[in-house]
């Protein structure tokens, strides 16, 4: 069993290294959007009740933009991830997995 | 009686025993029983997310909030959605490189696995156990509400159903029970947002206008802070739902059901676009409720407002007594309790792996244990946990349905959410951080609620509702601190970079 040997070769540590970024990266974003939306309807109603559209206030379209945040940081997760995660990991698959065996 | 609601409920118990008697034939192994052989595809493992995920208190429950509160209600929905932010990158294709049956497989491989999985299994028994007695409380006052039958039997009904689901179907048949689930609510909840934006010419603008024309509403009704007054509180239950969802063993279980981490990203994404569009319709729905059936006439069908989807469906069919009306309301009825059953069969599946693999088969056995010895143990834990949860069920009658599911969702975060992630991206993580991290979360989480204004009404002495912003912390902090006072002696440390590079890549993932 190589599992250090994999550790330390460079591919993985590449691979490691792009990952986190984007991980932490994409994490800190969505929980500050995300959290912007309690605290400001919260802390904020005066702002948060102002009329955009008719009766449609800044509160509802603020929470309606947290799907479509979601679901645009999940989309770029997906393309990041099938673009640069998974050719790392499958090299790195494909060149240990006959020295794997016991 | 309402004899077209028995009729559709018929129905859909029989198309859901016909599938578990099809999956019963192809349930033979272990990893057949908790984890269908691993053959299940990304795009219906996203539809059986979806299915697993949004109980009724995501369909009657939200709609309901919207309908008597207005805009707060609309925040439980955001939460959820976001909430496989979390799930997506941080714990689905982890969970899945690593893992065999359930969240403790993955603990256990670099950590002491007698403590770790006996603390994860406690874990798991108590989330699922308040999570599914939501779902029997539920279902029993709807089913008394709608059909008059009374509330213990019930329980005792759907209690069986679970039973035989998951006995005889395992995680395939419960899978395909969770995906045509997920298809009737998508179909029912667009089909009733449809309907009601018609009546308004497909006009967004013109149906909230109408809504603040209303002297019942106003456009206070279109505002935060009818629900929750403390800014503090939207916090601590935004915190709960956001990570609470990625320590949910029965939806964590999902992602060993597919071949690769990739199709568990996949099914992440399905997931997402299901749910959200799910969830955008909340507001269609519990607003719709609140214009068509009034605030006050869904509160006096139920306190809790959980009738109101289906009296909105009732309202537009030409209202109670027409054909259409009862017709509509029926088929709405029927879909909750088919939301309720994939729900309950679900939680089932995941409270018999957590005692029997983890408890029964790694503890006490010592994981030496022969595939017919543990399908069998699995079934056999499937009935009995059935069987408590028909108990307890009878038992909790009256109790708050939010009360149980907050509480689900505090015990989630606070006592699984640290470990997992710790346990995948910490070096120093070992198993005395494994184990306080999981004892401090759920001690905190369920005492803090116990002295919360939920249960002690004003004389409360947590003022919280939702104990997570206190509650998570301090699973943090205890799985930290445990690490780094517990000396381990094995070497948690080494086996951290096989974990890690499984994790990462899927080498050696089964």
């Amino acid at each position: 069993m190589r599992w250090d040997k994999i550790a330390q070769s460079e591919d993985f540590k590449h691979l490691i290294s792009i990952k986190s970024r984007f991980v932490v990266i994409a994490i800190i974003i969505s929980s500050v959007y995300y959290f912007a939306l309690p605290l400001s309807v919260g802390y904020f109603p005066k702002i948060m009740n102002q009329k955009v559209i008719g009766s449609i206030n800044l509160a509802y379209l603020f929470a309606l933009s947290q799907f479509f945040v979601a679901w645009i940081i999940a989309g770029v997760y997906a393309r990041v991830a099938n673009r640069h995660f998974d050719p790392l990991a499958d090299k790195i698959k494909k060149q240990y997995v006959g020295g794997l065996e016991k | 009686m309402n004899w077209l609601a028995i009729g559709m409920f018929v129905v859909i118990v029989g198309i859901t025993l016909g599938i578990t008697y099809w999956a019963s034939k192809r349930t033979k192994t272990t990893t057949e029983f908790y984890a269908a052989g691993r053959s299940i595809s990304g795009v219906q493992n996203g539809f059986a997310i979806a299915g697993d995920y949004m109980s009724a208190a995501s369909f009657l429950g939200i709609a309901g909030l919207i309908a008597l509160y207005g805009y707060d209600g609309f925040l439980y929905s955001v939460g959820w959605l976001v909430a496989y932010i979390v799930v997506l990158i941080l714990v689905a294709e982890p969970m899945r490189n690593s893992g065999k049956y359930t969240m403790a497989d993955v603990l256990a491989y670099r950590l002491s696995p007698k403590p770790v999985r006996s603390a994860a299994a406690l874990s798991t028994l108590v989330i699922s156990t308040f999570y599914m007695l939501a779902q029997m409380v539920g279902a029993g006052s709807l089913i008394k509400l709608l059909l008059g039958i009374p509330y213990e039997f019930s329980v005792v009904f759907i209690g069986i159903m679970m039973i035989l689901y998951v006995t005889f179907g395992g995680m395939l048949g419960t899978t395909w029970v969770q995906i045509i689930k997920a298809g009737l609510l998508m179909f029912g909840a667009i089909f009733l947002s449809v309907w009601v934006l018609g009546k308004f010419h497909f006009n967004l603008v013109d149906f909230f206008n109408k809504i603040a024309a209303q002297p019942e509403h106003g456009q206070k009704f279109l505002e935060p802070g009818q629900l929750f007054k403390n800014p503090i509180e939207l916090v601590s239950l935004g915190m709960a739902l956001v990570l609470g969802t990625a320590g949910m063993p029965h939806i964590l279980m999902r992602f060993f059901t597919v071949p690769t981490a990739k199709a568990a990203r996949t099914s992440v994404l399905w997931a997402m676009g299901l749910i959200g569009s799910f969830y955008i319709m909340t507001t269609f729905l519990g607003f719709g409720a609140a214009y068509f059936v009034g605030s006050s006439a869904v509160k006096a069908a139920d306190k809790g407002g959980n009738m109101a989807a289906p009296l909105l469906a009732q309202t537009l069919g030409g209202g109670p007594g027409t054909v259409g009306g009862e017709f509509l309301l029926a088929f709405l009825c029927a879909v909750a309790f088919a939301t309720i059953l994939a729900v309950v069969a679900g939680l089932t599946l995941a409270a018999s792996s957590a005692f029997a693999h983890d408890f029964y088969v790694n503890v006490i056995k010592g994981g030496s244990a022969d595939e017919v010895t543990q399908v069998r143990v699995a079934k056999r834990t499937g009935v009995v946990v059935g069987i408590i949860a028909i108990i307890l069920g009878i038992l909790a009658k009256g109790q708050n349905v939010a009360y149980l599911v907050a509480l689900a969702f505090a015990v989630a975060s606070s006592a699984n959410v640290p470990v997992i992630i710790l346990a995948i991206f910490w070096k120093k993580f070992n198993t005395g951080g494994a184990v306080a991290g999981i004892i401090v979360g759920l001690v905190a989480s369920v005492g803090l609620m116990a002295i919360s204004p939920n249960v002690m009404g004003k004389a409360a002495i947590f003022p919280l509702g939702n104990p997570g912003i206190v509650s998570i912390p301090l699973g943090f902090i205890a799985a930290y601190l445990g690490s780094v006072f517990y000396n381990e002696k094995s070497a948690a440390a080494a086996k951290f970079e096989e974990l890690y590079v499984r994790a990462n890549t899927g080498l050696g993932a089964e």
